[in-house]
């Protein structure tokens, strides 16, 4: 019945691309029709919220192509903050965009803009995909738009870290993910998203843990290790596109469909069944503390971003596969609150290289003098990260941290009391340096002299550092979806 | 054994024909010798057809009261189709012979991968 | 009307036949143009009436000069054949549309009337070797479409056009020469050449070795036809020299035509139990065809020259139509004619896509090509859509050949074929991704002036064709419909 939100939803950000791409001529109206487009879907995004809290179905069939295989979509809980997380940060992203595109003069705008939108439409139709054939198709939709993002500069060492992007997310996805896909198919006739799964009486303990790995292993945008390489050699790209790699679209899309995979194909009831499922925690365990201690000894400020970005997804699948519906919820909540904190800290950095061109943490001493907005969105994006009080990361680690201890799966609570210690030292220091050091002579005279970033990434900065925190203090539409996720 | 392989002389022949123009195909580099011998090869299975329709004592296929006995025609008739594609595709290999001839101004194989492999 | 109908199966060879000599006597380019049209048009029509009739009311049977078979040559039409019938009418006339602008440009000037001569000769010959039930029939027409197509291919104005179509002559000559030799055998034992009786008395010959030998020399000379893997040698040179619409109407059809005629003889002449059950069949066609889909990709891999880049990619998808056929279940020879089908449709739109590009800047290297993608966005986005369905990428018609092939292996207790078929389609990934990042992503080459996009006479077959792929990956029925019919038709033989 209400098909036609979804209609809209996929359709506003189509329709912004030949938009976008006709205006290329004229920057001005070209980023107001991002802007607008940007608001439409986020209206649409919210319009399908109550509808959702309220239990009304939002379902919508295309095409049949191959009996058993439809393009459908049908909006759920997990989808659904995942796409109010994704368009809302599109507003913000765009505005960080113009600020930041412009500061600093960057090529092939028009482009950047068209991927853009390609990618958001993807991430809509990911969000709302109702079985795995539907969000195969916008999982590669998302991969192949936004390559020509991260290869947006064109030299050799785009390029280089353009075939890594592709080579490991289309060959993960091709060779591991595909195979899954139809094997669920066969062996269990359906690959639609079921409440408690599929799986379940059709697929025996030892398949099921060859799936599961193929499913972890297969979802690259997850970057639970080795998958991981992706992550950082796409830090070349400008910094909205690590923003959106990293917090609108791309690693959320991965976790998102590691907590969808297990929540509707496997279900949680069976996934406990499954030996190997504790061995797959294990890997996700041990990615969380590999990616934290490669973190600490980043200098450049994106990579160690990057590394952050690689442990907390893990945190997700970890959470996921703690197998208590408490700790799901976390993962849900994780998927939002990761991207609202990451979001803040990449264009925190984007704001440092945009205003004082530096690109390490080591040159950051007393910067947070000249830059107090930009700093101070930087220290709640990290104390989110971290999982302390007010930011909204604490939510989503108590939850997580809730259900092991219901579950008494001891290795988990080690692992994520650990890796908070790890996350603290590796984000405390730069905070630290950034207001209390004294500003260091670099020798070279640069830096000085420079002030706040562009007005439109300083608005972008504090408007996603404040989501943050207001998620923290009025988290209760979200938990009812994450609630709702797991039938509480 | 060896009134085994009399009797079938008329497939021995045939069958070292095949390998005399098979061979002839394969191991000479001069297109027009490739040509003879996949005439050779070819006129190898036209004989195959025609012995195979011969009936021993049977007469040419006209309806008459004096014989009972004919040859099958079928073949016979079959390999004038046959011929007529083995006329039709030496004509045609011929032809390219000579435009690679003008082209190249060689028919030797090795010579022209040579050509080929510098341009 | 009726009339006319029931003699549409001789119609369907004989349009054509009659049309290519008319070709000649016009003598004008564009009048020779308009009669092959004219003829491929009507194949086109007259294809999807037989297939319409064959899915509705069953095969037909059609004596050719009122002779009854088994005596006289019978048209036998089922959905099998009828299928091949529309996909070879249906590209030739749309390629065809394609011909009239860029043939001028790649053959010697005035002998654009020989051209179109030969093209429907072409078209009937293969037209001719899907519909006859009579087993010499087939030689005649594959030879009568062979002979054509080596002409074709000398056309293409090179010097190495030349020594292509030799090379094709001599091995396309073998292969024939082969199957002829095969079905004298077959006549030899059974006395007959139509098919429904072949199949019907081979059976009691199950162990003779007469028989098994016809069974070898049919399969090699066939698999020679089909450029089956390591037969293939001749495919490359052909399709990279010859000019670019016969590259796109022989890379979609002629192959594929042979790849049905071995369809017809395994499984409905020989049977599936005699080949598969008897004879190792099964893994003298899955090796070369697993091989192939490797081999055939590493080499795509390597090229320069684009047009012979898409003729490795033909021997690796040819590999996975032999694949298919070698699985030996209904749902094998399904996936098998979907593929050939589908294969058809992007092969000629990639062909196509190329004959604009080389219409342009006169070359289909790859490094000539850099940076062409936003001269040329029409031709760039047949490319991408042609490209997409070769790897097999959801909503276009390669997609669902995929789909089919893996679950036809999956029905077998070969399910690491699943894995091979992944693992080489991730090497189509790296040549096409090749080609569209030199499109898109490389600046022009320097010194080569800007071009403008092909001429729309060329750029509408070429996108009905790409669109074809979405269209096809999108709305299965047709093929779907066909095929599952086909597959049962062939599998129980036309007695059954």
């Amino acid at each position: 019945m209400s098909g036609w939100l979804i209609i809209l939803a996929i359709g506003i950000p189509t329709f912004a691309v030949p938009c976008i791409w006709f205006l290329g001529k004229s920057p001005n109206q070209r980023e107001a029709m991002t802007l607008i487009s940007a608001a439409s879907l986020l209206v649409v995004v919210l319009a399908i919220l109550p509808l959702v809290l309220t239990g009304v179905p939002v379902r919508l069939a295309l095409v049949e192509p191959v009996a058993g295989l439809a393009i459908a979509f049908a909006v759920e809980p997990l989808g659904m903050i995942f796409a109010c997380v994704a368009s809302f940060l599109w507003i913000v992203n765009s505005v960080f965009s113009i600020g930041y595109m412009r500061g600093n003069d960057e090529p092939r705008q028009t482009r950047f803009y068209v991927c853009f939108a390609i990618a958001i439409a993807a991430t809509m139709g990911l969000a709302f995909a109702e079985n795995l054939f539907t969000l195969f198709v916008c999982y590669e939709a998302l991969t192949l738009s936004t390559y020509p993002l991260v290869t947006h500069h064109k030299n050799d060492e785009a390029k280089a870290a353009g075939r890594t992007y592709l080579g490991i997310l289309l060959g993960s996805s091709i060779v591991l993910l595909l195979p899954a896909i139809i094997a669920t198919f066969v062996l269990t006739g359906s690959i639609t998203f079921t409440p408690g799964g599929v799986m379940a009486g059709k697929v025996g303990p030892v398949v099921g843990g060859i799936l599961l790995f193929l499913f972890l292993y297969g979802i690259g945008k997850a970057a639970l290790m080795p998958m991981h390489r992706w992550l950082p050699a796409a830090m070349v790209a400008p910094t909205p596109v690590s923003a959106l790699l990293h917090a609108v679209a791309v690693v959320k899309a991965g976790v998102f469909t590691v907590v969808k995979v297990s929540v509707y194909i496997f279900g949680l009831d069976y996934l406990r069944e499954l030996a190997l499922a504790d061995v797959a925690l294990y890997l996700a365990g041990f990615t969380i503390i590999m990616a934290s201690i490669v973190a600490l000894r980043q200098d450049n400020l994106k990579r160690r971003l990057a590394y952050s970005t690689i442990s907390q997804l893990s945190y997700v699948v970890l959470a996921a596969l703690i197998l208590s519906p408490i700790s799901t919820m976390g993962a849900a909540l994780h998927v939002a609150v990761h991207a609202f904190g990451k979001i803040t800290l990449f264009m925190a950095a984007g704001a440092i290289y945009t205003a004082a061109h530096k690109i390490n943490i080591s040159q950051l001493d007393g910067i947070g003098r000249r830059m107090p907005w930009t700093m101070g969105a930087f220290a709640i994006g990290a104390i989110s990260m971290i999982g302390l009080p007010p930011a909204a990361g604490f939510i989503s680690k108590w939850y997580m941290l809730l259900g092991a201890l219901e579950v008494e799966q001891w290795f988990a609570v080690v692992i994520i009391i650990g890796s908070t210690l790890l996350n603290a030292a590796y984000f405390l220091p730069i905070i630290y340096a950034a207001f209390l050091k004294p500003e260091a002579d670099d020798g070279h005279g640069h830096g000085h002299g420079h002030g706040e970033a562009p007005l439109p990434i300083v608005l972008a900065l504090v408007t996603t550092a404040s989501a943050t925190i207001l998620l923290f203090l009025f988290p209760g539409p979200a938990l009812q979806l994450a609630g709702m996720l797991v039938g509480r | 054994m060896l009134q085994e392989i009399l009797d079938h002389y008329n497939y021995w022949i045939a069958i070292m024909l095949m390998m005399v123009g098979f061979y002839t195909v394969v191991a000479r580099g001069n297109l027009v010798k490739k040509i003879v011998g996949l005439n050779i090869f070819q006129t190898s299975v036209f004989l195959l057809y025609i012995s195979m329709g011969k009936v021993t004592g049977g007469t040419a296929p006209i309806l008459d009261e004096r014989f009972t006995v004919y040859s099958n025609p079928i073949p016979h008739v079959l390999i004038l189709t046959a011929i007529v594609v083995g006329v039709a595709t030496t004509a045609l290999g011929l032809a390219l012979v000579v435009r690679i001839k003008e082209s190249y101004g060689t028919i030797e194989e090795d010579e022209l991968d040579l050509m080929d492999g510098e341009t | 009307m009726n009339t006319l109908l029931a003699h549409l199966p001789a119609l369907q060879v004989v349009v054509p036949m009659v049309a290519a000599p008319l070709c000649l006597l016009a003598g004008r380019a564009g009048l020779a143009w308009i009669i092959a049209f004219l003829a491929a048009a009507f194949a086109t029509v007259a294809a999807a009436l037989l297939a319409y009739q064959t899915l509705h009311h069953g095969p037909i049977s059609y004596a050719m000069g009122g002779w009854a078979p088994p005596w006289g040559i019978e048209y036998a039409v089922d959905t099998a054949n009828a299928f091949i019938l529309l996909l070879v009418a249906a590209i030739a006339c749309v390629v065809l549309v394609f011909c009239r602008t860029s043939i001028p440009k790649e053959i010697r000037a005035g002998r654009e009337h020989l051209f179109y001569c030969m093209y429907t000769l072409c078209l009937t010959g293969l037209l001719g070797i899907a519909i006859t039930g009579d087993a010499f029939n087939v030689f005649v027409f594959l030879e009568i479409s062979s002979l054509s197509s080596y002409a074709l291919i000398a056309m293409g104005g090179r010097r190495k056009s030349l020594t292509a179509a030799f090379q094709y002559l001599i091995m396309g000559t073998i292969g024939a020469t082969f199957f002829l030799i095969g079905v004298g055998l077959l006549y030899m034992m059974t006395g007959t050449l139509n098919m429904a009786d072949l199949s019907a008395r081979i059976p009691e010959l199950q162990d003779s070795r007469p028989v098994l030998a016809a069974f070898a020399f049919i399969t090699v000379g066939l698999a020679l036809k089909a450029a089956l893997f390591p037969l293939h040698l001749w495919l490359p040179n052909a399709y990279a020299y010859a000019p670019s619409g016969v590259s796109a109407f022989m890379a979609a059809t002629a192959t594929k035509v042979s790849l049905y005629v071995l369809l017809r003889f395994t499984f409905t002449i020989f049977g599936s139990e005699f080949a598969f059950g008897n004879l190792p069949l099964l893994w003298v066609l899955l090796v070369p065809a697993v091989l192939a889909m490797f081999a055939g990709s590493f080499s795509a891999i390597f090229q320069t020259d684009i047009k012979r880049m898409l003729a490795y990619s033909s021997v690796a998808q040819i590999g996975y139509i032999t694949l298919a056929i070698a699985l030996a279940n209904p749902a094998g020879v399904q996936a098998a004619m979907i593929h050939i089908f589908n294969h058809g449709l992007m092969k000629a739109a990639l062909f196509c896509a190329m004959g604009c590009i080389f219409y342009r800047i006169g070359s289909t290297r790859i490094d000539q090509m850099a940076g062409l993608g936003r001269q040329m966005p029409w031709t760039f986005a047949a490319i991408v859509t042609g490209g997409l369905s070769l790897l097999g990428v959801p909503l276009t018609a390669g997609y669902i050949s995929k789909w089919y092939l893996v679950q036809a292996a999956l029905q077998t207790d070969l399910w690491w074929l699943v894995i091979l078929i992944a693992l080489s389609s991730m090497l189509a990934l790296v040549y096409v991704w090749r080609l569209v990042e030199a499109l898109y992503f490389q600046e022009p080459v320097p010194g080569r002036e800007a071009v403008r996009e092909a001429p729309l006479s060329m750029l509408l077959p070429t996108l009905l064709l790409a669109g074809a792929n979405i269209y096809f990956g999108l709305d299965t029925r047709l093929p779907v419909a066909m095929t599952e019919n086909a597959a049962l038709l062939l599998f129980q033989g036309p007695g059954g």
